[in-house]
């Protein structure tokens, strides 16, 4: 039975208890992640299943955990490590930008760091502060670390696998809220690895170009641009590094019109470079400037008040009928 | 009976076997390194003491962008690697050209750092060194990683991870000795307090009774050596490897030296220390009192005073042949070790820069 209807906290648990029977130098551990199974239940019975010395809880200090992670990759083992939710990595900043991602470099790639940083992220949960962060930005701008965010269900174990299996450290950011929706998927199946966008709607009129827990809105918008006579394209970026500029470009340029939907606060953001990016490349096809729907440059609203800040079906509407569409 | 507390403490007094006046003590607990240990590390200290001085020189000729002297250190320098088995990892800081040359790593690649045509230069597999770390204390709970990866392979490797007096008030260096005593990594953290953190003395930087009690709070034996002793240091050191490497996990060392010359030759000390608190340092230098020892023991013979100076004329020529020379850099570089494979993006950069090299050629 390779078809199955599973949630994505599913489908990452079956990713690491694949990856961890294919191969035994991949070890999980972090905070909770042992007999509770994590507090999303993400390494849920990985500890029953392999041992203590593959799954198990450390002391509770993240620059440790990464830093530990480190040394482990340093002597042949395949660390993946959870950061309990995004703003809790912060603790650990220094390892990843100051070791994480510069050790290939430093060494003449003499050193290779093969890790995961798996990172609960963004919002849309009712969290409260301190748990809803988006801090995929500050990743990316980090010369040498690759950054994944899946938005499927499929995509979410794909994506771990590789993530596992890659060469070179990765930030894995999970979209929480996308956790618990459940999907008719065939892990078997094969699936593009990172680096490698994918168009999940094809549409002639404009592109949403979207990560992480922004696809499924983009989606519903697009849906609903469709009923009111206008057909979109999506764009699922899937890691935002490596970025991939073709499938995004081809995309624009089809199309002639953008815009980006990102969760995180706009300034100096991922999204900002994916409009940079896209005005640099398609400027001669673009009939207009490209626009964002992305959080307000505030910090993250306690639950009461998140509705306003996430992106949402209209404001994406909006932003699409601001495309100049008079000139056309 | 000792309690378990009094068996994580460290001694009343700094470890000391051999004095600043080259005299023997007895110590219930440590006993003196053999002879042939003694002179090999003298050499050692000889050697170490020629790199610091002519590394130094090399900043002032502008072959060097900077060097952190660990000139007076020498000792720690040389203990840290001698008690090191072939298979054991040494994780050491920007201040431990000496150590990392003691251990085998070619003094120019060592050197590349401070030199500036790459970050580190030596490949870390080659013997077991770790790049050296300037971000004080991270490198601590990497030398967790490496030693626990080594027990979970079943290995009896030992992990030597170094830091200041200063990087001990860095939280990854709590970190790395909870982390460290909860696996029951082995690893032996050696904290060479020099007395300062650039300007700041110990004083500031904690109130603790010595940096070897902190072992204590996370269950780690702690112990304090004298720093300048080499015979002390050796023992020390040494014991503590043979537990870490015995599974009695962890081991911190704390050894007493000082920081006789500035912070690096772009420091000023005189702005924060009188010149006559150096003094009384500079008469319990770690050379002086191991050649005291052997001289009177009768091991310091004209051969032994001749291989010292080889080695250290030996040394000091090949660090002024290497780094004379304007390296060869190749900006090419800059794009390639990034990732295994380079990004699109990184490919397009590197080709900018190669087409604008052309141009400027042209
Ligand atoms: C995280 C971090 N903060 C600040 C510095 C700047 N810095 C470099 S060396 C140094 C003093 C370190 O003192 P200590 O740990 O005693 O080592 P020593 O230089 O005396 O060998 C400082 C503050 C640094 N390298 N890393
Ligand atoms: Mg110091």
């Amino acid at each position: 039975m390779t078809h199955q209807k599973i949630s994505m906290a599913q489908a990452l648990n079956q990713a690491l208890r694949d990856a961890m029977t294919a191969d035994d130098s991949v070890l999980m551990f972090g905070e909770d992640v042992g007999a509770l199974g994590g507090v999303f239940r993400i390494t849920d019975g990985l500890t029953a299943e392999f041992g203590e010395d593959r799954c198990f809880d450390t002391p509770l200090a993240e620059s440790g955990i990464v830093g530990m992670a480190i040394g482990l990759a340093m002597n042949g083992m395949r660390p993946v490590v959870e950061m309990q939710f995004d703003a809790f990595g912060y603790p650990a900043f220094e390892q990843i930008v100051s070791h994480v991602a510069k050790m290939r470099n430093r060494t003449r790639g003499r050193i290779a760091l093969p890790m995961v940083i798996r990172m609960p992220y963004a919002g849309g949960i009712g969290g409260v502060e301190h748990h809803c962060d988006s801090s995929e930005g500050y990743y990316a701008h980090t010369p040498g670390l690759t950054v994944v965010a899946p938005s499927t269900v499929a995509d979410a174990y794909t994506l771990l696998r590789r993530a596992i299996e890659w060469p070179d450290p990765v930030v894995f950011m999970e979209p929480k809220k996308l956790y618990w929706a459940k999907e008719e998927v065939d892990l078997t199946e094969p699936a593009p690895g990172i680096g490698t966008a994918v168009v999940r709607r094809e549409g002639a009129d404009a592109t949403l170009i979207a990560y992480g827990p922004s696809v499924p809105v983009a989606m519903e918008a697009a849906e609903a641009a469709a009923a009111e006579g206008r057909e979109l394209t999506v764009v699922d970026l899937r890691s935002v590094v490596p970025f991939d500029d073709e499938t995004v470009c081809a995309a624009v340029r089809r199309t002639g019109r953008a815009v980006v939907v990102a969760e995180a606060s706009g300034f100096a953001s991922v999204s900002s470079e994916i409009v940079a990016r896209v005005t640099e490349r398609c400027f001669h096809s673009l009939a207009a400037p490209v626009r964002r729907v992305t959080g307000f440059d505030i910090p993250y609203p306690p639950p009461k008040l998140e509705k306003f800040q996430l992106p949402g079906v209209d404001r994406i509407l909006d932003a699409v009928d601001d495309l100049q569409w008079e000139d056309s | 009976m000792t309690t378990v507390e009094e068996q994580l403490l460290p001694s009343k007094e700094p470890v000391r076997l051999i004095d600043q006046d080259g005299v023997l003590h007895d110590h219930s607990s440590y006993q003196l390194p053999t002879q042939q240990a003694l002179v090999d590390g003298y050499v050692e200290l000889i050697k170490g003491r020629r790199i610091n001085d002519q590394a130094s020189a090399l900043v002032r000729q502008g072959r060097l962008a900077v060097y952190p002297s660990s000139h007076g250190q020498e000792a720690c320098q040389v203990a840290a690697s001698m008690v090191l088995a072939d298979g054991d990892w040494l994780f050491p800081t920007y201040r431990d050209t000496v150590t990392i040359v003691s251990r085998g790593v070619d003094p120019i690649e060592t050197l590349t750092l401070l030199r500036g045509d790459w970050h580190s230069g030596y490949d870390p597999y080659a013997r077991n060194v770790a790049p050296q770390s300037t971000p004080l204390a991270t490198q601590l709970t990497h030398a967790v990683g490496v030693a626990h990866a080594a027990r979970l392979k079943g290995e009896d490797t030992v992990v030597m991870a170094l830091c200041g007096d200063g990087a001990t008030s860095e939280g990854d260096f709590h970190e790395a000795l909870n982390f460290a005593a909860v696996f029951k990594a082995p690893v032996v953290f050696f904290v060479q307090n020099n007395g300062f953190a650039i300007s700041v003395p110990l004083s500031k930087q904690t109130v603790a009774p010595s940096i070897a009690h902190k072992g204590i709070g996370y269950g780690v034996p702690g112990e304090r050596a004298d720093g300048n002793d080499l015979a002390g240091l050796l023992a020390v050191l040494g014991q503590a490897v043979d537990k870490a490497r015995a599974g009695e996990g962890p081991q911190l060392v704390e050894a007493h030296t000082y920081r006789v010359q500035a912070h690096t030759n772009a420091d000023d000390a005189t702005r924060y220390r009188q010149d006559d608190e150096v003094t009384p340092w500079l008469a319990k230098d770690p050379i002086k009192r191991l050649e005291a020892y052997l001289s009177s023991a009768g091991l310091l013979s004209d051969d032994i005073k001749r291989r010292a100076e080889d080695a250290a004329t030996r040394v000091a020529q090949q660090l002024r042949d290497g780094l004379m020379p304007e390296p060869s850099v190749d900006p090419e570089e800059l794009f390639t070790h990034l990732y295994a494979v380079p990004t699109p993006q990184l490919a397009e950069q590197a080709a900018f820069l190669r087409d604008e090299l052309a141009r400027e050629e042209a």
